[in-house]
C-alpha cells in the first residue's frame, strides 16, 4: 500500500464516506431522507401521537392531564443514566419540577438522529480550528442528521441533545405560558413558572402544567423562544434521584432477555468456533425428537454474523438440552491456524517495517530523532479485549404473514435495528418497530446487528411466533468484536535539560470504524479512508511537542473489532501516558511537574492534573512497597487526571485507591459524572489487570468469566472524584473518558514502586 | 411435576427435573428479575435465597428445589414494605444498567440476614458478584448505611 502522507487534509470527505457514505450507500438510509427537516427539530413526526390523556409539545414532549411529563428520549439507556439527564435539559428549560419527568424511548425518526456521533469521527485535532477541519466536521455532523441514524456512542449524548432539547423544553414552556395567559386573560409576559405551575402574580391565578396542557397542545409551535443563560440554572448541575433507578431494585426493570411475549419460543445456537468459517452440514435427528423443540436452523455467515445452527423449543432449558444433541460439522475456512501469539510477532515487524499513515505530523522530526542527548525508545502492546456485558447480547424478534416485523433488543442503534430487521425479515423499514429495552451492558457491543440479523432471520422461519434468541456467555466472549490487538513503537528526543524535543508514535493496529462500516455495507469496505479512532489519544495530545508525528500501520485479521468503552484511546492513552512518565524518569524529573511543563498552552489540563494531583497528596510519603501514578487523558471532549496508589503484596500489585478529577466542561448531573467515574476505572482495572483476549487454531481460548476475570468488590480500590466545572461552552462526553487514564496511572504506580516498567497489558508483575 | 414454594406461594412447575432454578423462574413462573449472566455458577446475577440461603439458581435443578421455599428479588419486599437495602440502594444510586443488581441486592439480603453488622471484610468475602458497570463502591456504601443504621436503633 502507498503511504498517504496527508489524505484527511487533501480530502476531508473521505472519512465521511467511509462512516456515513457505507450507511448512505445501502439504499436503508434514503427514504429516511425525506423526513429530514434542517433546522425543525420540533415539529412532531408523522404519526407520533400523543397518549390518552396526554399533549404532545413538540417532537419530545407529552403532557399528560395528571402532570406528568414524559419525554422522548433519543438514546438508550444502558446504565450510564441518560434517561434521567437529557429529561433534565427538559425540565431546566420547562421550569418543571424534576419529580414529574418521565420518559419512554423516542420513536426511530430523523427528528432524533444523533449528529454528533457521526460528526466527532473526522480525523482532525478537535483543536484544530482550520477551516478544512472546521468545514469537515460541520458538513459530516450535518451529514449525520441528514442520515438519521440514532445511536448511543462516542459520550455524545449530551453534547447532542443540549441544544435541540432545551429548545424542545423552552418551546413546550411557551405553549403552556401561553394557554395559561389565555385561561386567565392576562398578557403572557405577566406569567411566571415554577416548578410545573404556571402563575399570574398580579392575580393571583395559577394553573399546573396538567390542566393546561390539552389547551396548549393545539397552539401552534412557537420559533426562536430563547433559552435560559447557564447562570439562571435551577436542575442543570443538581443530582436528582435517577428515574430508572427503583425498577433496577425489585426485579421490575425489563431487559431485552426479560421480554415475555405470548407463544414466545425460546432460541439456542450454536456458532462457527472460527472466525469466517462456514457451516458443512448438521444432523438434528436426534435433537428434533427431544420434547419442546419446535425446529433446527441452520444460519448462514453474512458480513454481520456468523455461520451457526439454531435450536427453537418452547423453553430455553430445552433447546440447550437440544442444541447439545445436534451434530454440526464446518468449514472452519482460512482462519482455521489463527494465532494470537503469532499475530503479536507480526505486530513487532511492522513496528519497523509496515507501510504506515501519518495522522498528525509538526516541526522536523527525523532531524531531531537523529542523535538527540537523551533518546527514550520503548514498544508496547495491548491485547484483544471483550465486552462482557452482563447481560448476554440477546434478541425477540416477530415476523407476521401481514409483512410486519417486531424486534426487542437492548441496542444502540435502533435505526439500524430497523434496516437490519428490514433485511432479514423481507419488509419495507416502515413495517419494522424496533422496541428497546433496558441494556444490560453496551459499552460498544450493542451497537453491532449479529444477533438482530439472527433472530430476525429465526422469526422468519416461524411466521407469527415470537422468538427470543439468547446467547450463551461462551457465545458472547467468542463471537464478540474486540477492542483491538495494539502494538507502538513509542520515541521521544530530549534535549540535555530534559525538555522533549521530538516525539513520534507508531501504532499497529485493525481499523474499527473500518470494519464496522464493512459489518454495515460489505460492498462499500475500502481501505482508503484513514480511521481517526486508530490513532486518537496520540495524534490530538494536549502537550507542546514542537516536532512530532503519529503514524499508523493498518492490519487484517480473522479476529473482528469495534467499538470498545473508550475506543482508541483506551490503549493509546495506555502507550502515551506510560511513555511520557518514562521520558519524565530520563530526565530526572517528578512525573506530575514533567506533564505540567508540557501542558503550557493547555491551562484546562493543567488544573485537571493539579486538582488530582493536590487531592491524592502527590508527593507525600508511602509506606514501603507502595508507589503512586498519574495519568492524564482527553477524550471525547472531556480531560480526566487520575492518581493510583499501588501497593506490591506478595508480589502482585494491589491498587488501594484511585483520586479521579474530570473535566466535561459542566456537569450537568455531577452524581452521575461521579458514578460513570467509578464505572470506568473499574472497567479501565478489569482491563489493566486481567484483560486478555486470545486465540489458538482459530478459536478464542477465553469463555466465561473464569478465564476471563472481572474485578470484584474485594478488589475495587478507594476511588475519589472530583469535577471541574469550566463552562457549558467545553461540554463533553463522561461514559468513556474515565477509562484511558487507568491502566497507564496503575503502571506508573508500580514503576514508582518497582522501578519496573510495564509495557504491555494485562499486568504481569514477575 | 414438582411443587416449590416461590415468594409464599406454592406452585407446581411442569419442567425437566434438571432444569436450573434459574429457569424455571423466568421461564415458567415469569419471574424474570433473577438474571442469567454466566450459567455456571460464577457471576451471582441469578442469586435468589432457597430456605434463606443464597444460591446460584443457574446451577441448582429444580429436583434439588421441591418441597423447597424460594425467595426472589420480587419477593424481597415484606408486606410492600421494601427491604431495608432496596431502600438504601435507591438513596446511594447503585444500579447503572441494573442487569446485576437483583443478584447482588438478594446476595447483601442473605449476608445482613446471617450477620447484621458485617466488617468491610464479610462484605468484601460474601459480596463476589460481578458487575461489569463497576457499582462496587456504591454496593459497599449501601450495605454499609444498613448495617450501620442497624447498629444505631
Ligand atoms: S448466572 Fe448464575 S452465577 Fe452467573
Ligand atoms: S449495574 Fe450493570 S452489571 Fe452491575
Amino acid at each position: 500500500m502507498n503511504r498517504i502522507e496527508d489524505s484527511a487534509v487533501r480530502s476531508p470527505w473521505r472519512r465521511r464516506f467511509l462512516v456515513v457514505g457505507t450507511l448512505a450507500a445501502s439504499g436503508l438510509a434514503v427514504g429516511l431522507w425525506r423526513f429530514y427537516r434542517e433546522g425543525d427539530r420540533l415539529t412532531p413526526p408523522p404519526g407520533l401521537k400523543a397518549g390518552e390523556g396526554r399533549a404532545l409539545l413538540t417532537a419530545w414532549i407529552q403532557v399528560g392531564t395528571d402532570d406528568l411529563i414524559t419525554v422522548h428520549v433519543p438514546r438508550q439507556e444502558m446504565g450510564q443514566g441518560i434517561t434521567t439527564t437529557l429529561p433534565m435539559l427538559v425540565a431546566e428549560e420547562m421550569d418543571a419540577d424534576p419529580a414529574q419527568m418521565r420518559f419512554v424511548q423516542a420513536p426511530v425518526d430523523p427528528v432524533f438522529a444523533n449528529a454528533t456521533m457521526v460528526g466527532d469521527g473526522v480525523p482532525f485535532r478537535h483543536d484544530d480550528d482550520g477551516w478544512l477541519a472546521r468545514t469537515a466536521r460541520t458538513t459530516q455532523t450535518r451529514f449525520g442528521a441528514l442520515l438519521g441514524v440514532q445511536g448511543t456512542g462516542g459520550s455524545t449524548s449530551v453534547r447532542d441533545g443540549w441544544l435541540p432539547m432545551r429548545r424542545a423544553g423552552a418551546t413546550a414552556r411557551a405553549m403552556l405560558v401561553s394557554a395559561a395567559a389565555e385561561r386567565f386573560g392576562v398578557p403572557a409576559e405577566e406569567c411566571v413558572v415554577e416548578k410545573g405551575v404556571v402563575s399570574h402574580p398580579g392575580s393571583g391565578k395559577t394553573a399546573a402544567f396538567g390542566a393546561l396542557a390539552v389547551r396548549a397542545g393545539r397552539r401552534p409551535i412557537p420559533r426562536d423562544v430563547a433559552l435560559k443563560t447557564p447562570a439562571q440554572f435551577r436542575i442543570l448541575g443538581t443530582s436528582p434521584p435517577r428515574i430508572d433507578v427503583p425498577s433496577k431494585t425489585d426485579g421490575s426493570a425489563i431487559f431485552g432477555s426479560d421480554v415475555r411475549l405470548p407463544g414466545m419460543r425460546h432460541a439456542v445456537l450454536v456458532q462457527c468456533p472460527v472466525f469466517g468459517g462456514t457451516l458443512k452440514s448438521f444432523d438434528a435427528s436426534a435433537a428434533q425428537k427431544m420434547p419442546g423443540v419446535r425446529a433446527v436452523l441452520p444460519l448462514a455467515r453474512t458480513a454481520t454474523s456468523a455461520a451457526a445452527v439454531a435450536v427453537v423449543a418452547d423453553h430455553h432449558w430445552q433447546a440447550r438440552k437440544a442444541l447439545a444433541a445436534v451434530t454440526v460439522t464446518w468449514d472452519e475456512g482460512a482462519a482455521a491456524g489463527h494465532d494470537t501469539t503469532a499475530q503479536r510477532e507480526r505486530y513487532r515487524t511492522l513496528l519497523r517495517d509496515g507501510d504506515a499513515r501519518v495522522y498528525d505530523e509538526a516541526g522536523e522530526i527525523e532531524n531531531a530523532l537523529a542523535a538527540p542527548p537523551i533518546l527514550v525508545d520503548s514498544e508496547y502492546f495491548a491485547p484483544y479485549l471483550a465486552h462482557a456485558t452482563m447481560e448476554p447480547v440477546n434478541a425477540t424478534a416477530i415476523v407476521r404473514r401481514d409483512g410486519t416485523c417486531e424486534v426487542w433488543v437492548g441496542n444502540q442503534a435502533p435505526t439500524l435495528v430497523k434496516w437490519f430487521a428490514s433485511q432479514a425479515a423481507g419488509v419495507d423499514t416502515d413495517r419494522v418497530t424496533v422496541h428497546t429495552p433496558y441494556l444490560g451492558g453496551g459499552f460498544g457491543r450493542r451497537i453491532e446487528m449479529d444477533v438482530v440479523l439472527q433472530a430476525v432471520t429465526l422469526a422468519r422461519s416461524l411466521p407469527d411466533t415470537p422468538v427470543q434468541l439468547l446467547w450463551s456467555r461462551e457465545d458472547d466472549m467468542q463471537h464478540d468484536v474486540y477492542r483491538p490487538m495494539a502494538a507502538a513503537r513509542m520515541q521521544a528526543a530530549l534535549d540535555s535539560s530534559g525538555r522533549v524535543i521530538g516525539w513520534a508514535a507508531r501504532v499497529v493496529s485493525q481499523s474499527c470504524t473500518g470494519e464496522f462500516s464493512a459489518r454495515l455495507l460489505p460492498a462499500a469496505a475500502s481501505d482508503a479512508m484513514k480511521d481517526k479512532t486508530t490513532t486518537e489519544g496520540l495524534f490530538d495530545l494536549p502537550y507542546r511537542l514542537p516536532n512530532r508525528r503519529t503514524s499508523h500501520v493498518l492490519t487484517h485479521e480473522p479476529v473482528p473489532v469495534g467499538y470498545w468503552r473508550s475506543v482508541g484511546h483506551g490503549h493509546n492513552a495506555f502507550f502515551a501516558e506510560s511513555f511520557v512518565d518514562e521520558c519524565a524518569a530520563a530526565a530526572k524529573r517528578d512525573p506530575v511537574e514533567f506533564r505540567r511543563a508540557l501542558l503550557a498552552d493547555a491551562p484546562r489540563h493543567r488544573q485537571v492534573l493539579d486538582v488530582a494531583a493536590a487531592r491524592a497528596g502527590w508527593g507525600s510519603p508511602l509506606a514501603a512497597g507502595t508507589g503512586r501514578g498519574v495519568a492524564l487523558a482527553e477524550s471525547f471532549h472531556s480531560i480526566v487526571a487520575q492518581v493510583a496508589e499501588v501497593e506490591i503484596v506478595d508480589g502482585l500489585p494491589v491498587v488501594r485507591r484511585v483520586v479521579c478529577a474530570i473535566d466535561c466542561g459542566f456537569a450537568l448531573h455531577p452524581d452521575t459524572v461521579v458514578a460513570q467515574m467509578e464505572s470506568a476505572i473499574v472497567f479501565g482495572l478489569t482491563a489493566a489487570l486481567h484483560g486478555e483476549i486470545t486465540t489458538k487454531d482459530g478459536r478464542v481460548q477465553q469463555g466465561n468469566f473464569g478465564d476471563y476475570p472481572l474485578l470484584r468488590l474485594a478488589d475495587t480500590p478507594e476511588i475519589e472524584v472530583l469535577i471541574v466545572n469550566s463552562g457549558v461552552e467545553h461540554l463533553g462526553g463522561v461514559g468513556e473518558p474515565g477509562t484511558p487514564p487507568v491502566a497507564p496511572a496503575v503502571c506508573n504506580a508500580i514503576f514508582a514502586a518497582t522501578g519496573k516498567r510495564i509495557r504491555s497489558l494485562p499486568i504481569r508483575v514477575a | 411435576m414438582k411443587t416449590l414454594t416461590v415468594n409464599g406461594t406454592p406452585r407446581e412447575v411442569d419442567a425437566d427435573d434438571d432444569t436450573p432454578l434459574l429457569w424455571v423462574l423466568r421461564d415458567h413462573l415469569g419471574l424474570t428479575g433473577s438474571k442469567f449472566g454466566c450459567g455456571v455458577g460464577l457471576c451471582g446475577a441469578c442469586v435468589v435465597h432457597v430456605d434463606g440461603a443464597p444460591v446460584r439458581a443457574c446451577v441448582l435443578p429444580l429436583e434439588a428445589c421441591a418441597g423447597r421455599a424460594v425467595t426472589t428479588i420480587e419477593g424481597l419486599a415484606a408486606d410492600g414494605r421494601p427491604h431495608p437495602l432496596q431502600t438504601a440502594w435507591i438513596a446511594h444510586q447503585v444500579p447503572q444498567c441494573g442487569y446485576c443488581q437483583s443478584g447482588m441486592i438478594m446476595a447483601a439480603a442473605a449476608l445482613l440476614a446471617e450477620k447484621p453488622v458485617p466488617s468491610d471484610d464479610d462484605i468484601a468475602v460474601a459480596i463476589t458478584n460481578l458487575c461489569r458497570c463497576g457499582t462496587y463502591p456504591r454496593v459497599r456504601r449501601a450495605i454499609r448505611a444498613v448495617a450501620d443504621g442497624h447498629t444505631n436503633s
